[in-house]
């Protein structure tokens, strides 16, 4: 036996792993559901805590927060701990930041159905629930750079670098975005109005794509995928370029959810070149993730985790490319308020974000319960499918519908240049795609409930004897004094 | 917007800039005393390790080309109040884009102008053009196929409550009709006593539905006539000059359940069909009156006893 403070705090972390598996599963039938009310739209059964207007946040803050955010806390806390050598700053501390975040997560699924909400997307939980996420985002920013601080190694591990950047920049854009004198208690006004109150909204929201969704899976990517593969990272300079321009460039491109709208010209002009900007700092992650793999490609025919890790950096790299393109105003005109954006945001979320978790947490959970491997790697490797096709027929579907609207809302008649099309004949063209939509999304969910079993078959295996992890000492060259 | 503001948003924006460049090429070349691309010198968690490989040539040149491209489109398109050199704005550029849509649209226009929306449903082109306007504009209220909803009348129909000659049509269409039916309740009810909303709902279903209470009926037909009949007519067949429906016929604006009844005559009703001349100018809504012309079967004259708006 090792004494407590020779071993890692594991337990914070199985417990986030498990909610990662339950709040995805949760978030995507959430999704399934409203896809369906989309194509039936009586599947609401006129309830209106039923409705699509409330329950679209709650699929949202579902899969972002609570499978995303779970995901997260559980990756970020394990690899602090692996890179630092050394366990967490404090328990009392982790086990408050995994309850209070589930604590948000059930106060989110409680007041959105109610029909309790900012009106801010993505920022949507009333300001009590916003006090508790600034509470617990503090906590677990004192455990992640307290974790930093006793390190035993000189240098911090480039993980590490995306987790603490996302750490910090998430307070800030929580704090500020959330600003609002409140009239009651599930009530508030923000402090912003007019086009500055439009301006914070998505300055947060891009940022939180930005650092949320992008950066701290990043720092996932940084750890899982040269663990996983067995290879050192491609280039150690290539990830101080990127990190830096990442977290210098993201922050002004926020204002290309704004276009042909209410903002001055300037700062729509400002949103979308930075967002050009923005590719080659996007791509240097993957470009260093994928390369990571050279001389080890023939593992991708017998390691389906793998396979989870590099196609995410793929459907990364498309996102990333379609992304900048989207916010070039002449593409936008075309784009903007059609089902493009919903299929460019979920390439990013179940293709990006939901595959690198997941592949992450498949190599992580055998590492954490000491076994060799998952309960089943062919289950993996459905599960790998069936998420890859899921996918690709949810965006198809998507940009399909997305491009047909786009064209027949500004669609005119040649000869006299009157409009050709109402508003419900888009919608009419467009219903097909939504039922593919659900097709895919249902594949996508169905592959959730496969990873479910897996991990609770590889939970059995592991049995309740899961001994503490002695802590590794770090190489003796980088050991610090 | 001040000039000491666009100044900061100046400054920031090279700033960034900048240091985008002076990152780049810092890490570019490696130093002296840099370790060699194939060398991995730290150690993390066992078997972590990284290598320096140089940053790929194509990407370093794809970031500078994007820097490029931003320093150039903005001095273009200009920041804060500092015009830029293609002396774009949003606005000029919808000024300049409606302008010649405008143009393109009078040319279009000018051979339907000052006609009378009849002959103009003749012309199958003019109808088109007619539809598209519909299905932009009043499809909102009287749906896309014009079979209207609860409180916005169905077009498909012979029924007029405004008239529905071409030159009544097009009035409706270009003047808008502010309609008012008060809130007959409390007077009918000092009139009639307890009963006599019930009454008064009896007597007008009766019109078009035989089978209603007698002695309902007859109380209330004696309210009817002192009260609705001003507008709706002694027989209750209506009056286009005011817009107040024939109540004979099985068409009900609002609904004909007693919920609906009641709810007439306790609260009134206020219908509005916005006019559409200043948006649309007059010859557009000529077109619309053409395609609304087209949706009706003008088979059944309008009905005896009515006050008939030419």
């Amino acid at each position: 036996m090792v004494g407590v403070e020779g071993s890692y705090n594991d337990k914070v972390v199985r417990q986030f792993a498990v909610m990662t598996v339950v709040w995805g599963v949760v978030g995507m039938l959430v999704g399934v559901i409203i896809a369906a009310q989309l194509y039936w739209p009586g599947l609401d059964f006129d309830l209106p805590w039923l409705s699509y207007g409330r329950l679209r946040p709650l699929h949202t803050n579902a899969v972002i927060f609570a499978f995303g955010g779970s995901a997260l806390f559980a990756t970020s806390l394990y690899t602090v701990q692996r890179t630092c050598h050394v366990r967490l700053l404090s328990d009392k501390l982790a086990a408050f930041v995994f309850w209070g975040w589930q604590l948000v997560i059930v106060a989110a699924a409680i007041t959105l159905p109610l029909g309790i909400t900012q009106g801010k997307e993505y920022a949507e939980l009333e300001w009590p629930i916003d006090i508790l996420i600034t509470i617990v985002w503090v906590a677990y920013a004192v455990l992640f750079f307290g974790t930093i601080a006793k390190r035993k190694v000189k240098h911090i591990y480039v993980a590490n670098w995306f987790y603490g950047a996302y750490i910090i920049t998430i307070a800030l854009l929580h704090v500020v975005n959330n600003l609002a004198i409140p009239a009651g208690w599930w009530k508030s006004y923000s402090v912003y109005s007019g086009s500055v109150d439009a301006m914070v909204q998505w300055w947060y929201g891009h940022n939180a794509v930005g650092f949320f969704l992008t950066t701290a899976f990043l720092g996932m990517m940084y750890y899982f995928v040269p663990k996983q593969a067995g290879r050192p990272i491609y280039s150690y300079r290539l990830s101080i370029v990127h990190f830096w321009a990442l977290i210098a460039v993201y922050m002004w491109a926020g204002p290309h959810h704004l276009q042909y709208t209410a903002l001055p010209d300037w700062a729509q002009s400002l949103g979308m070149v930075f967002s050009l900007v923005l590719l080659a700092p996007s791509w240097g992650g993957a470009i260093n993730g994928i390369l990571t793999l050279s001389g080890v490609w023939y593992k991708l025919r017998t390691d389906p985790i793998l396979k989870f890790l590099i196609v995410s950096l793929s459907f990364y790299m498309m996102s990333t490319f379609e992304g900048p393109m989207m916010s070039i105003k002449t593409v936008n005109s075309l784009s903007h308020y059609t089902d493009w954006t919903i299929g460019h945001v979920h390439s990013g979320a179940i293709g990006w974000v939901a595959m690198i978790s997941i592949g992450s947490i498949y190599a992580m959970l055998p590492r954490l319960l000491g076994l060799q491997k998952m309960y089943s790697t062919r289950l993996i490797d459905t599960h790998f499918w069936m998420h890859t096709i899921g996918l690709v027929v949810y965006i198809a579907s998507m940009w399909i519908a997305g491009v047909t609207q786009g064209l027949m809302w500004r669609a005119t008649d040649p000869e006299n240049g009157t409009l050709v099309y109402s508003f419900v004949e888009a919608l009419n063209a467009t219903k097909p795609y939504y039922l593919f939509r659900l097709g895919g999304g249902l594949i996508v969910l169905a592959g959730m409930l496969v990873m479910g079993w897996n991990v609770f078959k590889t939970f059995r295996l592991a049995g309740a004897s899961t001994a503490p992890q002695a802590v590794l000492p770090p190489d003796v060259a980088d050991a610090r004094a | 917007m001040t000039s000491a503001w666009t100044w900061y948003v100046v400054a920031l924006t090279v700033l960034n800039l900048l240091g985008c460049i002076w990152l780049l090429r810092g890490n570019t070349r490696r130093g002296p005393n840099d370790p060699k691309p194939d060398e991995t010198g730290h150690v993390w968690d066992g078997d972590l390790t990284e290598y320096n490989k140089p940053l790929p040539r194509w990407w370093i040149n794809l970031f500078y080309i994007t820097i490029v491209f931003a320093v150039g489109y903005l001095v273009w398109y200009g920041v804060g109040s500092l015009k830029g050199y293609g002396h774009w704005s949003s606005k000029s550029e919808w000024a300049i884009e409606s302008a010649a849509e405008d143009a393109r649209l009078d040319d279009t226009l000018k051979l339907y102008a000052g006609k009378p929306i009849d002959e103009l449903a003749k012309d199958a082109a003019a109808v088109s053009i007619g539809r598209a306007i519909f299905i932009n504009r009043c499809a909102a209220c009287h749906g896309s196929s014009g079979h209207g909803a609860v409180g916005y009348p169905d077009l498909t129909d012979d029924i007029w409550h405004w008239g529905g000659t071409p030159h009544r049509i097009l009035e409706t269409i270009q003047e808008g009709r502010q309609a008012v039916m008060p809130a007959w309740a409390t007077t009918l009810t000092a009139q009639g006593g307890p009963t006599a909303v019930d009454d008064t709902i009896a007597y007008v279903l009766s019109l078009s539905r035989p089978g209603q209470p007698a002695d309902a009926v007859e109380r209330g037909g004696k309210l009817f006539a002192g009260i609705c009949s001003a507008c709706h007519g002694p027989q209750g067949k209506g009056n286009q000059v005011v817009g107040a429906p024939d109540l004979t016929d099985s068409y009900w604006l609002y609904g004909s359940s007693q919920a609906s009844l009641h709810h007439t005559l306790n609260e009134g009703r206020q219908g509005v069909m916005p006019a559409w001349k200043p948006v649309l100018g007059d010859t557009r809504t000529r077109l619309v009156g053409a395609y609304v012309w087209t949706l009706s079967p003008h088979k059944e004259p309008p009905p005896v006893g009515a006050v008939v708006a030419e």
